[in-house]
């Protein structure tokens, strides 16, 4: 009796692979030391320990997952809740990298004469003497590294995650920084915090749905890992019926973070009210973690419903496609114009994931297929899209940055550069050749070709030619209009973001030019591991 | 390895663009024209030489994209024309950035040329789809640029027209290049290389969409009716220069394209298509005439030349003869320089002028003969007179296509009637006659200058040589008709007298 009850109390310590989790490991502790660190370091320091703390940490993990990549280990870690796969570990590079270039533009002052993106002040009221002071004594929240560095780690166990209770854990881990830091913008703090509540108040309801299609997959299968679903789906002794309905409610779920239509409504206004390193930040990397996640939910876990998801997702991708490409032809502000066109890029995404070609569905070894094509096409994407925000953080007038489009105009004449560079970012957005942008779509349209929906690629065909126009738009605002506000100035960043858009504008041709070994290396890295 | 010469003749272009940015003002003019006179030799280099030129080397191997460069017969006529154009562009647009209005300067303008003339090199060079879809669409960055930089008033609004239109074929065309390259994955081996393309057995319905998506995207470059609109519009508030490279070159690469593309890749529904574009390419032929007739402006009246001849030129492809096909592709050339010819020589008298407007001119050729004589010569040209080798393109075209569809022939022959009309009325009305005392102000004393009579030499120095020897050129071309009828797999239909048994 005494004996089996000590036996039940026994507690084995579960065996981790330290080695393989090192980037997550190193990632928190990061987080960690940064929160401590806000009670210890003189104000007037912590911003630069907290960045050398944050870019630290950040680099060591990225260095870890290369070393894991180049050994080539790819096994399911911690019991089970971390995968450690191909997807898993492109993820992971976009996320540290994109997080990164983030970081920099997080801490760029030098535009902003001083003055970073964000609040000085976020508890005090806008336009109070309190908030003024603040603002005169140049206090800065330099909370925002330890957020940072805490959402790319939710990210990243989003994107690895192994089971549904990880994934949602990391869902929560990841949105609740992002609430925080778009209500911290300097200017226009009302429309700030009004992002910030609607933000959080949707994601909470996707959220919910999340965890509630979670628990019916859990009452169908009886467990929350991915491979056992797949099993449970294939013996296949229950009724469908709660499956179908967790499928359903775990996609929504997820397909809010990527910001598919019809659950898109926030992106334009947490775009527009966001700090714009922020709003960088999120259309990327919540992007990409989202896209890897819903990947592995339906491929490896669901995979076998693929007859149900693929028509549902190949609808939504019609409806985001074209509702994100032509509602941002009528919009004035460069932000949300940018909003509505990552919107339409989610449903460019959502095609390659409707035509679901993996190697489980007859597909050759060494051609790519939707998670090769979707992992590039968010690394052509996430480069121009860093550098588009981090160029609309640098037009300004007195008042902060300049965000309508009508004061884009007659850039291309004062500031040559900027405008070819900017140009550069538009023209990978429209998918024009030449630029990671093009074979982005090129691979992409041809993954949804290969699983049956060459009808799904000439709608994207039809919304690629209404995006174009107001990419050009742009093109033809800088370049070809006359400036009629004399007050618009495009301000000199400081040396890292110089760095940061240059890295971006070289990535973006070097993806076009010179594809193929990246296309060669993420169709090496494209299989779930089960 | 043997020496890249493809890869070089495209490369000298680019890299002298490019340096264009850095080299400016008068150094930045003679590099630019240097360049392109070097440009010149490599093609010519080229197009003589006999032995077969081809490069391959994988671009990205996993989804069998490869740089892929090779030149036939029709490759080699389109790169003679392209290598002679530019410079002859680059010295009729001496002076373009000093020109009221000019947004930017002369060697910004060469540069933006050399740029195109390279992409468009590379267009003509391709052998593999997606290298052509690469350059094809690359073709209208530095064309956008010419046209909105340079030019009339309302330019800006032409070269977004220019752009939206072409774009919108071209993302057409994406279609149909994602799903050649969906077809030979599926067949096991994926590759845009258009001999591994031609070798598919598609099924009819996938060929025909594919052939639909490409065929847009040409009809729209081409430009044929009823996608034309935007040429118009475009040639009447860009430079003469720019509407030479434009129509020149930039539109041959819609009839290169149907024959390279079209054809080689999707034989049977080319044939299932003949019908339909058979009719559209008259529609073209006479649509594009009775506009010219009427147009009241000189520039829109070339463009619209220009339709008409596409029209001619898609007949000559789709009758699918061997004459006529030959035909097709001496009438890009022909087509090339004499179009060229015009719009330079037009370029001279407006910009003399100030205006394009028909109605503005009156009797030129009393006080500046040279430049109405130029015009004239050009406007013969255009009209396919006997002894200037647009005569025996079109000829060969009517032809061969008579062989076929006796009808069909017959009725465009109407359309020269035509264009002889609109040529000589308009030189009437603005050559002819006694000159105006406003002609008088802008042209006395101030005809074609020595710099801009030399443009116009080699052109139609051209134009006679092939006129009055089309043979070695003839044989040039025959080869690319000839496999591209194997390649279809239509014969030349016997000659009547044979069938009949009489």
């Amino acid at each position: 009796m005494t004996s089996s009850l000590l036996q039940s109390l026994e507690v084995t310590a579960p065996k981790l692979e330290y080695s393989l989790l090192a980037p997550l490991i190193i990632v928190l502790t990061g987080a960690c030391i940064g929160v401590l660190l806000e009670a210890f370091v003189p104000r007037h320091r912590r911003r630069d320990v907290q960045t050398i703390i944050a870019g630290l940490s950040m680099l060591a993990a990225l260095l870890s997952v290369a070393f894991t990549w180049a050994k080539g280990t790819r096994q399911v870690a911690a019991l089970g809740s971390v995968v450690i796969d191909g997807p898993t570990l492109a993820a992971w590079s976009g996320l540290l990298v994109f997080g990164g270039m983030a970081l920099v533009l997080f801490a760029e002052r030098r535009v902003g004469a001083g003055q970073s993106s964000f609040t000085p002040m976020a508890a005090a009221m806008p336009g109070t003497p309190l908030e003024r002071r603040a603002s005169l004594a140049r206090t800065e929240h330099t909370e925002i590294y330890p957020l940072l560095l805490l959402a790319v780690f939710g990210m990243m166990l989003f994107a690895g995650s192994g089971d549904l209770l990880t994934m949602f854990v990391a869902l929560e881990i990841f949105s609740l920084p992002l609430y925080l830091l778009s209500g911290l913008a300097r200017r226009r703090r009302l429309l700030s915090q009004e992002a910030a509540l609607k933000y959080f108040l949707l994601g909470a309801l996707s959220s919910a749905l999340f965890l509630y299609g979670a628990a019916l997959l859990y009452g169908y299968s009886g467990s929350f890992y991915f491979s056992d679903i797949d099993k449970a789906i294939s013996v296949g002794q229950q009724s469908t019926g709660m499956l179908v309905a967790g499928l359903g409610l775990v996609t929504i779920g997820l397909l809010f973070k990527i910001g598919a239509v019809p659950f898109h409504s926030w992106t334009p206004d947490v775009y527009t009210g966001a700090p714009t390193p922020v709003t960088g930040f999120m259309a990327v990397c919540t992007k990409l973690a989202a896209v890897v996640a819903l990947l592995r939910v339906l491929y490896a876990g669901l995979g076998a419903l693929r007859w149900d998801w693929q028509p549902l997702i190949a609808v939504i991708a019609v409806l985001t496609m074209l509702v994100g490409a032509i509602v941002a032809i009528s919009q004035s502000d460069i932000k949300r114009m940018l909003a509505y066109s990552s919107i339409a890029h989610a449903g460019f995404l959502l095609t390659a994931v409707a035509g679901a070609s993996t190697s489980g569905n007859g597909l050759g070894a060494a051609q790519v297929g939707s998670t090769g094509a979707i992992l590039f096409y968010m690394a052509a994407y996430g480069f121009a899209n860093i550098g588009a925000f981090g160029l609309v953080m640098l037009v300004r007038t007195a008042g902060g940055e300049a965000t309508t489009l009508s004061s884009w105009r007659g850039l291309g004449r004062k500031h040559p550069l900027f405008a070819a560079t900017m140009t550069l970012f538009l023209l990978s957005f429209a998918g024009i050749p030449l630029t990671g942008g093009f074979v982005g779509k090129l691979l992409v349209f041809g993954a949804a070709w290969r699983g049956g929906y060459a009808w799904l690629v000439a709608v994207a065909v039809l919304a690629s030619i209404i995006a174009a126009f107001f990419y050009l738009r742009l093109v033809v605002l800088m370049y070809f209009h006359e400036a009629d506000d004399e007050e618009v100035v495009v301000a000199r960043p400081g040396i890292q973001t110089i760095l940061v858009l240059a890295l971006a504008a070289v990535a973006t041709l070097v993806l076009g030019l010179y594809s193929g070994p990246f296309v060669k290396v993420l169709t090496e890295a494209s299989g779930f591991l089960r | 390895m043997s020496f890249p010469l493809l890869t070089v003749l495209a490369a000298v272009p680019l890299i002298g663009g490019l340096a264009l940015i850095w080299v400016r003002g008068a150094t930045g003019r003679l590099v630019g024209i240097g360049v392109s006179l070097l440009t010149l030799v490599l093609g010519l280099v080229a197009f003589f030489s006999s032995s077969s030129l081809s490069e391959d080397v994988t671009w990205i191997g996993s989804i069998g994209a490869h740089y892929a460069l090779g030149l036939d017969g029709m490759g080699k006529a389109m790169v003679l024309l392209t290598v002679v154009l530019v410079p002859a562009v680059l010295l009729a647009e001496w002076h373009v950035g000093e020109e009221p209005g000019a947004r930017w300067g002369t060697s910004a303008f060469f540069g933006l040329a050399l740029v195109l003339e390279s992409f468009a090199l590379l267009v003509f060079m391709a052998t593999d789809v997606l290298l052509f879809y690469l350059v094809f669409e690359a073709t209208l960055i530095p064309m956008y640029f010419l046209i909105g930089g340079w030019g009339g008033p309302r330019r800006a609004q032409a070269a977004v027209k220019f752009l939206i239109y072409s774009l919108a074929g071209g993302l057409v065309m994406l279609f149909g290049v994602i799903g050649v390259g969906v077809q030979t994955a599926q067949a096991g081996a994926p590759s845009f290389l258009i001999s591994d393309v031609a070798a598919l057995h598609l099924s009819s319905t996938t060929g025909r969409w594919l052939f639909v998506a490409f065929f847009i995207a040409f009809a729209v470059k081409a430009p044929m009716v009823p996608v034309h609109t935007w040429l118009p519009d475009t040639a009447e508030q860009a430079t003469p220069g720019s509407s030479t490279l434009l129509v020149g070159i930039l539109d041959k690469i819609g009839t290169f394209g149907m024959i390279r593309l079209c054809l080689g890749m999707f034989p049977e529904p080319s044939k299932w298509a003949t019908p339909v574009i058979l009719i559209l390419a008259l529609v073209s032929i006479f649509w594009g005439a009775l506009m010219a007739i009427g147009s009241r402006n000189l520039m829109r009246l070339i463009s619209y030349t220009s339709v008409s001849h596409f029209g001619f030129m898609v007949l000559g492809i789709f009758a699918l003869t061997t004459q006529s096909l030959s035909g097709s592709i001496f009438y890009m050339l022909n087509h090339g320089f004499s179009t060229a010819a015009l719009f330079l020589a037009v370029g001279y008298l407006v910009k003399r002028r100030g205006s394009a407007d028909i109605g503005a001119f009156g009797g030129v050729e009393k006080v500046a003969p040279v430049g109405a004589g130029l015009f004239l010569v050009a406007g013969l040209s255009t009209l396919a007179l006997p002894g200037m080798s647009s005569f025996i393109s079109e000829f060969m075209v009517m032809a061969g296509t008579w062989q076929r569809h006796p009808w069909l022939a017959a009725i465009s022959t109407l359309g020269t009637v035509l264009a002889a009309l609109y040529v000589l009325l308009a030189y009437q009305r603005t050559m002819t006659g006694p000159a105006t005392e406003v002609v008088q102000t802008h042209f006395t004393g101030r005809d074609v200058t020595g710099r801009e009579r030399l443009v116009m030499v080699p052109l139609i120095a051209l134009l006679l040589v092939f006129g009055f020897y089309p043979k070695p050129m003839l044989q040039v071309v025959e080869h690319t008709a000839k496999t591209t009828m194997a390649t279809v797999g239509m014969t030349d239909p016997a000659p009547a007298a044979v069938q009949g048994g009489k």
